[in-house]
């Protein structure tokens, strides 16, 4: 139910003095279907996606003028005109224009991150509601002007008689014309994200076959669950977008083998990683509804899941220690030890599909003895995954990446499975969610049924 | 909102030209603002009953300008024939003799409204002649009106007086511009349930509603209406016209609902988000509805079963739930919206046609079941509208269809959800099991 807050103005305390820490409930979410890059978003600019998923969102649970204790999102690839997209995407929906918001970036752990940082200010009392999201368009991504041309122009702007305007305008070069065009490259090592991954995939011995494999049951769970109405209350279509439009729900091991490596091409044999088993580049945004019990009560809303913890972790990736995805690995382990937790006591795991041999390379990493002794300081192997509790409703590979939304997707669909299933043996159903980010970062998140 | 055809003709040159051509002179219609008179000036009530006495009394009691007997040359914003105790079709002549002298004193944009008794009921030939030869009047004299007048009857069961709640109730609707595409019709009042609401301008204040089919369209009118009207709204639409649906949802400050209402749990979906967000639900609006048009003699058997499934199966399944559901118990109301092309028929909607006319056999039958617990079933049967829809058919067959009734235009989506929201209202509580057309009284079919 939409209650305008009368005291408007930021008089209302939003929060409570701090006491006990608070559970963060997961209402619900929204996000916008995925779409290819130069699909159907090729006009849609960061600013739009995120107000539209806003807006959906809003619909679903009946926010109209609502005040929202804080609205944090971001996006990976930004033009400058961004420099205020959540603010602006908070003032273009139809929240109560005094929601605050700001932006958050940490590569594609960005929408995850929102969420564990919205939940952090929850669980202090700070806040009683937030919105987290992330959004971003590869299609309609930044270019910028050549160092050179930038540098040349700014002294133009600089200069003050014509005569010195003529000398500047003299410096330029052809060279200094090519636009500079953004690029899924490591600044620190040139190699572009799917090569770092080539390695790590052929260092852990990750086959062709699993990767398929992984690639196929992702498009598989995810259609399945398109037909059984998962996402009716998950998705709002968005410019004549029903479904991901990454997502072939007809695919088969048969025409997924057929591809030809695009990734570690130099590897020769060991050359595994296609266009089928890694993402494509994708268009997007992702919402999620955050609160405390009371909060959502009072509204009439529903409450999912509950936020229990998050962790973040970063490796060593430019002098070739870890993998650049590899992150993950290293968090999971410091995340379910806090918690008393082993891979056993999670009912769903949510493993990123940045690359099919990125999900493998974790597990395998995971089920390592060794590397389980020397690197996470454990007598052996952290366990294994248990693969029917793997990525159920499909993930990255079918529905596409859209770099900061894809936090946001997994909280909210992972919140939904976990009500849905509820209590396992008498606890809360538990999820683990792990995404891994460029710059060799990752962050994971664990929740529980609420 | 208005067609350009009748922008044209409304005004200035235009006006003289269609006049002299003898073209068609459709008016802008006077439509329902809150906060507007109920009619345009003085009401002429006519009739010697003591029904027609308290109903001048209630009508004065609402603040209007009465008249017993009509001042010469006054312009009058409506005329009420009382006709509640004819025994004999010789009882007719004087008060509608009477009438006839005043019609043309009648503003632009008047109403013409009867108030007489069901011929079902009545105890004698001669009673059921009388009765029933009002409803030949009546739907004849809304043929001749011109300049968006309209004619419109009120029958009431044997029992009942003239001023029962929902007798007065349709009454004001009738008078009103939320009755403003409503010609030549009648509705019968067969209880005394019902009662007028405390603020005219917010009947559905505190109610909360479900329409399905909301994203655009008749739908999106309806959701706007009932909200206008108090209630707050659940918009219900399949997923994939989720994006239309927020925005719906947003403007009118309710809540979306992405669901397939073929889905065998969609009434269970339906009254779960309610409750759940609202902890009530009072009114249910069957709008959705999909075509399939095909002559039967090509009619394949998906577009057959869709149209089945989606505009009566799925309101008869929603319907059981609804009726099985504790939270449905309190004076609940079901609108349905049904089509004239069940009613009258039309080529190449054989599905349509008779998924339309199931929604009317819906209807009638439910109205029993809803009884007991003083829930009301009716159904709103459209004729021409401007829609999206309408807007896509060959400009010839649509100015044909546009044209082709008594008020010599389309209706706006407004106009069919001011019938619905009206039938959803507590002052239409004495009012089940009807079919209210929605069409200017359309000329062709039935």
């Amino acid at each position: 139910m939409a209650v305008a807050d009368e005291t408007s103005g930021g008089t209302r305390n939003q929060g409570s003095a701090p006491q006990a820490p608070r559970a963060a409930v997961i209402v619900g979410g929204n996000r916008i279907p995925f779409a290819r890059t130069g699909g159907a978003y090729v006009k849609s600019s960061n600013q739009d996606m995120l107000t539209a998923a806003l807006d959906g969102l809003i619909a679903r649970f009946g926010l109209q003028d609502e005040r929202i204790g804080e609205v944090a999102a971001g996006a990976v690839l930004k033009h400058s005109r961004d420099f205020n997209l959540t603010r602006e995407a908070v003032l273009g929906s139809a929240l109560s224009p005094e929601t605050p918001a700001y932006d958050l970036q940490q590569a594609c752990a960005t929408g995850l991150e929102t969420v564990i940082g919205l939940s952090n200010k929850i669980k202090l009392g700070q806040i009683d509601s937030a919105i987290a999201g992330g959004v971003d368009s590869a299609s309609d991504a930044p270019i910028a002007v050549s160092e050179g041309l930038r540098e040349i122009l700014l002294d133009l702007n600089r200069a003050k008689t014509p005569v010195q305007k003529l000398k500047i305008i003299g410096r330029v070069r052809p060279k200094d014309l090519a636009p500079d065009a953004p690029n899924t490259g490591e600044p620190r090592t040139g190699l572009s994200m799917g090569e770092h991954q080539a390695l790590t995939t052929a260092q852990w011995k990750i086959t062709r076959e699993a990767q398929d494999e992984l690639s196929f049951n992702s498009h598989r769970n995810l259609a399945a669950a398109y037909e059984r109405g998962f996402f009716d209350d998950l998705i709002t279509p968005y410019r004549g977008l029903n479904r991901d439009s990454n997502m072939r729900a007809d695919t088969t091991l048969e025409k997924l083998s057929s591809l030809k490596p695009v990734f570690g091409k130099n590897l020769g044999s060991e050359a595994t990683m296609t266009a089928g088993n890694s993402t494509p580049l994708t268009d997007g945004a992702s919402t999620v509804l955050l609160a405390t019990a009371e909060w959502a009560d009072a509204h009439g809303l529903p409450k999912l899941a509950t936020v229990l913890d998050g962790e973040a972790a970063a490796v060593d990736f430019v002098h070739g220690k870890d993998g650049l995805l590899m992150a993950p690995v290293f968090a999971v382990p410091r995340l379910l030890a806090r918690h008393g937790l082993t891979l056993e006591d999670i009912d769903f795991f949510e493993i990123h599909e940045a690359f099919a041999g990125t999900v493998l390379s974790t597990l395998a990493a995971w089920e390592d003895e060794d590397f389980g002794r020397t690197r996470l300081g454990l007598d052996g192997a952290l366990g294994k995954v248990d693969r029917a509790k793997l990525n159920v409703n499909g993930s990255s590979l079918a529905a596409g990446h859209p770099f900061a939304a894809t936090g946001g997707r997994i909280v909210a669909s992972l919140a939904k499975m976990l009500h849905e299933k509820g209590s396992v043996d008498g606890r809360p159903a538990r999820g683990l969610i792990s995404v891994c980010a460029a710059g060799g970062q990752g962050v994971v998140a664990l929740l529980e049924a609420a | 909102m208005t067609d350009k055809y009748t922008q044209l003709v409304s005004h200035g040159l235009g006006k003289d030209v269609a006049k002299r051509l003898g073209l068609p002179q459709p008016v802008v219609l006077r439509r329902y603002q809150p906060g507007a008179p109920l009619v345009t000036g003085p009401v002429l009530v006519i009739g010697d009953s003591a029904g027609a006495d308290d109903i001048a009394t209630t009508l004065l009691g609402w603040g209007l300008d009465v008249r017993r007997n009509a001042l010469p040359k006054e312009e009058l914003g409506a005329i009420v024939v009382v006709l509640d105790a004819v025994q004999h079709p010789r009882d007719l002549s004087k008060s509608v003799l009477t009438a006839g002298t005043s019609l043309r004193d009648l503003a632009a944009n008047a109403r013409v409204v009867t108030i007489s008794r069901t011929s079902q009921s009545a105890p004698s030939p001669a009673s059921a002649a009388a009765r029933q030869g009002i409803d030949g009047l009546l739907r004849s004299l809304a043929k001749e009106l011109r300049a968006g007048t309209t004619a419109n009857g009120i029958l009431l069961d044997d029992d009942l007086a003239t001023t029962s709640p929902s007798a007065l109730g349709a009454l004001r609707f009738f008078l009103s511009g939320r009755s403003a595409y409503v010609d030549g019709q009648f509705l019968t009042v067969s209880s005394t349930s019902g009662m007028l609401p405390n603020d005219s301008d917010k009947p559905l204040a505190g109610k909360v509603a479900v329409v399905t089919g909301a994203a655009r369209g008749i739908g999106a009118a309806i959701a706007r209406t009932l909200h206008r009207d108090g209630a707050t709204i659940v918009a219900v639409d399949i997923p994939a016209a989720g994006d239309h649906l927020a925005a719906v949802a947003n403007e009118v400050r309710g809540t979306a609902l992405q669901l397939d209402i073929s889905r065998d749990d969609a009434g269970h979906r339906i009254i779960e988000h309610a409750i759940e967000r609202y902890g009530r639900l009072d009114i249910v609006v069957h709008n959705a509805g999909i075509t399939r048009d095909r002559l039967l003699a090509n009619m394949d058997e998906g577009r057959w079963q869709s149209v089945i499934a989606v505009n009566i199966a799925a309101q008869l399944n929603i319907n059981e739930a609804l009726m099985a559901s504790k939270y449905f118990k309190d004076a609940p109301r079901i609108v349905s919206v049904a089509s004239t092309s069940g009613i009258a028929g039309n080529r190449g909607q054989t599905n349509y046609g008779a998924s339309k006319g199931g929604v009317i056999g819906m209807v009638r039958s439910t109205a029993a079941l809803m009884e007991s617990f003083g829930g009301t079933i009716n159904a709103v049967a459209p004729g021409f509208i401007e829609t999206e829809m309408t807007a896509k058919m060959p400009f010839a067959i649509r100015e044909a269809a546009r044209r082709l009734n008594s008020l010599k235009q389309g209706g706006q989506p407004q106009d069919v959800a001011e019938a619905i929201a009206f039938l959803a209202s507590d002052a239409a509580g004495g009012i089940s099991g009807e079919v209210l057309r929605v069409c200017g009284q359309q000329l062709v079919g039935a």
